[in-house]
């Protein structure tokens, strides 16, 4: 998919160029955006090395237990047909944690050894149980509460403004994805026999 | 009421990332004893990588979006969708990188680093993209992986509840950022 966007935007440019007469600036576009494009990734080093090395302290002291522990509760109720004592819990609120500090190298792993303890338990080994669905709804509708560090790279002091906007946000879809998910897996299309 | 709210909010996000910057050293240093100068220093090292590595993604993504640009393609796109759109009260500037988000994550971030080479850091359309940036997530490429880590092929209603949050999300971003910073 991302394929055809990406040509079809050079595409789309030059054909258009060439009818607005403006093949010209395409052409010093492309080679002024491929130098901006350097000189911003070498901007982002610095702030990207403070950010990711406080994280790494947040991550080194255990800062993703702590949000693991009060996560607990609230992931028993949503996964019901998972035993409140099976270790898929247990790797479900670690990858929440990391997500929510923003450790997306941290926070991958754990998501994946989640997949295979949800895997277990699920009887028709090729489709997904609606524990799953819960998983990665919630998980794609990123529970992050500590910012990217790109964004904040870019950003620079900005970047706390964004700290409360992205918490609303990130708080609806995540509200949204549980709401979707329970009704989607009441839909008949959508229901299967003898599961988990 | 809803005025003093955001005074107040304004107010305590000026002291976020300097409690982060405090916050995090203190409860590891003084409270779980973590060697914080050297957790300190290994992260660091990640963020020079991690800045090196997406050079090519940037340079791939800001050369196309770069020609988009300059051909009028953007314009005659956003004049275009500007009428539709206005209607909901999104803005066209925001509609790449919301349409990009869920497809591709070194895509997005080339699209929001547009967002502040063109608009600069304090515009609305660069805080309604970090805002966008931080609260939805690669929706396809987070299933296509986590599904395929366990050979799982019918992945039910995973695709549709992930989109609907992505939705709801840009969709907040767009509400707070405008209640906010306008």
């Amino acid at each position: 998919m991302l394929n055809y966007i990406w040509f079809g935007l050079i595409f789309i440019s030059v054909v258009v160029g060439t009818i607005t007469g403006r093949i010209d600036q395409v052409t010093e576009a492309a080679i002024n955006m491929s130098k901006t494009s350097v000189e911003i990734a070498f901007g982002l080093i610095g702030i990207m090395a403070l950010w990711l090395g406080i994280m790494k302290i947040a991550e080194d002291s255990g800062l993703i237990q702590l949000i693991a522990k009060a996560l607990k509760p609230i992931m028993i109720k949503l996964f019901p047909k998972v035993p409140s004592d099976h270790p898929a819990i247990g790797s479900i609120v670690l990858n929440m944690a990391a997500n929510i500090l923003g450790l997306g190298n941290a926070a991958t792993p754990i998501g994946l050894k989640a997949m295979k303890e949800l895997q277990e338990l699920n009887k028709q080994k090729d489709t997904a149980t609606d524990a799953m669905c819960t998983f990665l709804a919630i998980n794609t509708s990123s529970v992050q509460i500590i910012l990217p560090a790109s964004v904040v790279a870019l950003m620079g002091a900005t970047a706390n403004q964004i700290f409360i906007t992205t918490i609303f946000a990130t708080g609806m879809s995540t509200i949204a994805a549980i709401i979707a998910v329970k009704l989607l897996s009441k839909m008949k299309s959508f229901k299967i026999d003898n599961e988990i | 009421m809803i005025d003093n709210v955001i005074v107040f909010t304004n107010q305590i996000s000026r002291y976020i990332i300097p409690f982060l910057l405090v916050g995090i050293p203190f409860y590891g240093l003084i409270i779980k004893k973590v060697k914080v100068y050297e957790s300190f220093v290994d992260g660091a090292k990640e963020g020079f990588e991690i800045s090196l590595k997406i050079i090519p993604y940037l340079v791939a993504i800001l050369v196309a979006i770069g020609m988009f640009r300059a051909s009028g393609a953007m314009e005659q796109l956003i004049y275009f969708l500007t009428p539709i759109l206005n209607i909901i009260g999104f803005p066209p500037e925001n509609l790449p990188l919301a349409i990009m988000r869920p497809l591709s994550g070194s895509g997005s971030l080339g699209l929001f680093t547009d967002l502040v080479n063109q608009y600069g850091v304090d515009s609305i359309y660069t805080k309604i993209g970090a805002t966008m940036f931080g609260s939805t997530e690669t929706t396809f490429y987070v299933l296509a992986v986590y599904f395929g880590s366990v050979g799982i092929r019918k992945s039910r209603y995973a695709l549709a509840a992930g989109l609907i949050a992505d939705i709801v999300g840009i969709l907040s971003a767009v509400y707070i950022c405008k209640i906010l910073f306008l």
